[in-house]
C-alpha cells in the first residue's frame, strides 16, 4: 500500500509538470489554432534563465522563478509579434513549420550561451524530504504540485472570467467574428504565447531543481508532454492538464512496478507507456477525453 | 434652418475593392447614411453587398481584400483603413450574416464579448439591461450555451451582442436569413425599436419588402454597383424593383410578366433569380 501511494505521488509530481507544458500546447493551439513545436525550447529557455537568475545573480529563488517565466513569457510573446504576425492569413501548415524552425534556433542560443555542461540549479527544495507516516515525499515534488495546481486554478479563473480570458474564447471559436466585435486577434495571440511560453518556464524551472538537473535535453519532456495534451483533447486545457496527470502517473506506476508486473517488458517501458495509453485513448475518444467534437443545436 | 455641412454618419465614397489582388469587386460604390436612418442595401447574391461591410468595418484583410480606391468617412472622420478594433471603438458595431455567435460560449459570455471595446462598467451594465430588455428570451437563457439557442435566439444574441458595443451605425448583413416569417416580422420590429432609440441602421438584405419597409432610402447594389438608389417608398413603387426584388408581376403586361429586353432604366444583369 505505501509503495502504491509512493508511486501515486511521484506520479503526481512528474504530472504536474506534464500538465504545465500540454496547457501550454493547448493555449496556443486553441488561440491561433497552431501546434507551437517551439514548446520544449522556450521550456529550457525559460529554465536556464532561472539558472541564470538564481547562480549567476543571486536572485532569491522565488524572485527568480518569477524573473525567468516573465522573460520566457516576453520571448514567446515577442517571437509572435514579430515573426507570427505576418504570417496570418498564411496556411497553418507554414506556421507550424515556423515553431519548429524556433526550435532549432533556441536549442543552439542555449548550448551557446550556458553549454552542455549538466548545471546544478541552486534552489531550496534540493533533497529535503518530509515523512508522513510511512511515506517519504520530496519537498521539490510538494512544491511542484502545489505550484502548479495553483497556477493552474489561477488560469483557469483568468481564462472563464477576465475580459481578456472571454475575447480568448471568442477569438479561439471564430477569429473573424471575435474581430468583428473589436477584439484585437493580434493582443489575443501574444497574450497566448506568452501565457504559454511563462507555464513552460515554470514547468523547466521545477524540472531543473529535480534530481536530473538542468542540461540541454530538458526540452525533451515537452515530446511526453505532447502525448498527454493529444489524449486530453488538443483543444481542451482541462483535457491538458488532466491528460499530464494520467501520462505522468502512468509512467511513475509502470516504472514503479518494472520489476514485478513489467520485467518481460525491459526496463524502460515507462518510457514508451505514455504514448501507448495516447493510441488506446484516441482508439475509443479520436478527439481526446475532453476534446470537443462540436458544440452543434440539435 | 437645416445646418449645411453636417457630414453624414456613414460615407462610402467611389469605393473599390478587389480580393486576392484581381477579383474587382466594389467598382466605385457611393452611399451614405445620415445620422438616424435606416438606410437599406438590396442586391442579389455575389453583388459586393456583405464586401462593401467588410470594407466600412476593415475586415477585408482575412479575406485578402484591399481597398484599392474611394474613401469610408465616418461622421466627417477618414476610417478607410482603420483596423476592426478602432472601428468598433468609433462607433461601428455589424450583425454578421448567419450570425456567427460564439457556440461554445454561453449567452453571458457572448455579449461580454460583444463589450470588448467598451471599458467603462457603468457603460456595460446600462447595455447589458438594455439588451435584456430588449431580448426577454435572452433574459431566461443568459448561462446557456449559445450553441444552443434556437435559430431566432441565435439572431437576436447576435443583435444584442453588436448593442453591447454602443454602437451609433448598426451594420446587419441579412439578420432575416433563415427565420421563419413571424421570426423576420420581430426582427424587423427590433431594428425599428433599436433606430427609435438613436441608433443609425445600414440594413443588407435580400428581403426587399421588409428592408424598404423600415427604410427611409434604398440602394440596390449590381456586379459591384449602385445601379439604383433613392428614398424607399420610391423605390418600393419602382417597376423594376417590384419586379425583381420584391416578386410583384409588372401591370399590363400580356403574359404577366415583362420580357428583360424591354427594360431600359439600367442594364440588368441578373444572376438571381427567383
Amino acid at each position: 500500500m505505501t509503495a502504491l501511494l509512493q508511486n501515486v505521488f511521484a506520479g503526481l509530481a512528474l504530472g504536474a509538470t506534464y500538465a504545465l507544458v500540454a496547457l501550454g500546447f493547448v493555449i496556443i493551439y486553441k488561440a491561433t489554432g497552431v501546434l507551437n513545436f517551439a514548446q520544449g525550447g522556450l521550456l529550457a529557455l525559460g529554465s536556464y534563465l532561472g539558472y541564470t537568475f538564481t547562480n549567476s545573480l543571486a536572485v532569491a529563488f522565488g524572485i527568480a522563478i518569477v524573473l525567468a517565466c516573465a522573460s520566457a513569457a516576453l520571448v514567446g510573446a515577442a517571437f509572435q509579434r514579430v515573426v507570427l504576425t505576418r504570417m496570418v492569413g498564411q496556411p497553418v501548415f507554414a506556421v507550424v513549420m515556423i515553431t519548429i524552425g524556433l526550435l532549432f534556433v533556441l536549442d543552439p542560443l542555449v548550448t551557446a550561451i550556458w553549454g552542455f555542461d549538466n548545471l546544478q540549479l541552486a534552489n531550496p527544495w534540493n533533497i529535503q524530504r518530509v515523512v508522513a507516516g510511512e511515506l517519504v515525499l520530496g519537498v521539490r515534488d510538494l512544491w511542484s504540485i502545489g505550484l502548479t495546481a495553483t497556477v493552474v486554478a489561477a488560469f483557469f479563473v483568468f481564462f472563464r472570467y477576465s475580459r481578456l480570458g472571454v475575447a480568448m474564447r471568442a477569438t479561439a471559436f471564430d477569429p473573424e467574428a471575435a474581430l468583428a466585435q473589436g477584439i484585437s486577434a493580434r493582443r489575443v495571440f501574444a497574450v497566448s504565447w506568452a501565457i504559454s511560453s511563462a507555464l513552460a518556464a515554470l514547468a523547466g524551472i521545477t524540472l531543473a531543481a529535480g534530481p536530473g538537473g538542468l542540461s540541454p535535453a530538458i526540452g525533451l519532456i515537452a515530446l511526453t508532454a505532447f502525448p498527454a495534451m493529444i489524449l486530453g483533447g488538443l483543444d481542451s486545457p482541462a483535457g491538458a492538464v488532466l491528460g499530464g496527470l494520467i501520462v505522468g502517473l502512468a509512467e511513475a506506476l509502470t516504472r514503479g512496478y518494472q520489476d514485478q508486473l513489467f520485467s518481460w517488458a525491459g526496463e524502460n517501458v515507462s518510457v514508451i507507456v505514455p504514448y501507448v495509453i495516447m493510441v488506446l485513448i484516441l482508439l475509443v475518444r479520436p478527439y481526446g477525453l475532453l476534446g470537443t467534437a462540436e458544440v452543434r443545436r440539435i | 434652418m437645416a445646418e449645411p455641412s453636417e457630414p453624414p454618419l456613414l460615407a462610402v465614397r467611389n469605393l473599390e475593392v478587389v480580393y486576392h489582388d484581381v477579383v474587382l469587386v466594389l467598382r466605385g460604390v457611393s452611399l451614405e447614411v445620415p445620422a438616424g436612418a435606416v438606410v437599406a442595401l438590396l442586391g442579389a447574391n455575389g453583388a459586393g453587398k456583405t464586401t462593401l461591410l467588410r470594407a466600412v468595418t476593415g475586415l477585408l484583410a482575412p479575406h485578402r481584400g484591399k481597398i484599392t480606391k474611394g474613401v469610408v468617412e465616418l461622421a466627417g472622420h477618414p476610417v478607410t483603413h482603420a483596423d476592426p478594433a478602432e472601428v468598433v471603438r468609433r462607433g461601428i458595431a455589424q450583425v454578421m450574416e448567419g450570425r456567427r455567435i460564439f457556440a461554445e460560449m454561453t449567452v453571458e459570455d457572448n455579449l461580454r464579448a460583444g463589450a470588448y471595446t467598451r471599458r467603462s462598467r457603468a457603460e456595460v451594465r446600462e447595455n447589458h439591461a438594455r439588451v435584456m430588455e430588449l431580448f426577454p428570451a435572452l433574459a431566461d437563457r443568459r448561462t446557456s450555451i449559445a450553441g444552443y439557442l434556437s435559430g431566432g435566439e441565435q439572431q437576436m444574441l447576435a443583435i444584442g451582442r453588436a448593442l453591447m458595443a454602443s454602437p451609433t451605425l448598426l451594420l446587419l448583413d441579412e439578420p432575416s436569413l433563415g427565420l421563419a416569417p413571424k421570426l423576420v416580422e420581430q426582427v424587423r420590429d427590433i431594428i425599428v425599436t433599436i433606430n427609435q432609440a438613436g441608433t443609425s441602421v445600414l440594413l443588407v438584405e435580400q428581403n426587399a419588402t421588409m428592408a424598404l419597409s423600415i427604410a427611409t432610402r434604398g440602394y440596390v447594389l449590381e456586379l459591384g454597383k449602385v445601379v439604383r438608389d433613392g428614398p424607399a417608398d420610391e423605390l418600393l413603387d419602382d417597376d423594376d424593383i417590384r419586379e425583381f426584388y420584391l416578386g410583384a408581376v409588372a401591370d399590363g403586361s400580356p403574359a404577366g410578366r415583362r420580357s428583360f429586353a424591354e427594360v431600359k432604366s439600367y442594364r440588368r444583369r441578373k444572376r438571381w433569380s427567383a
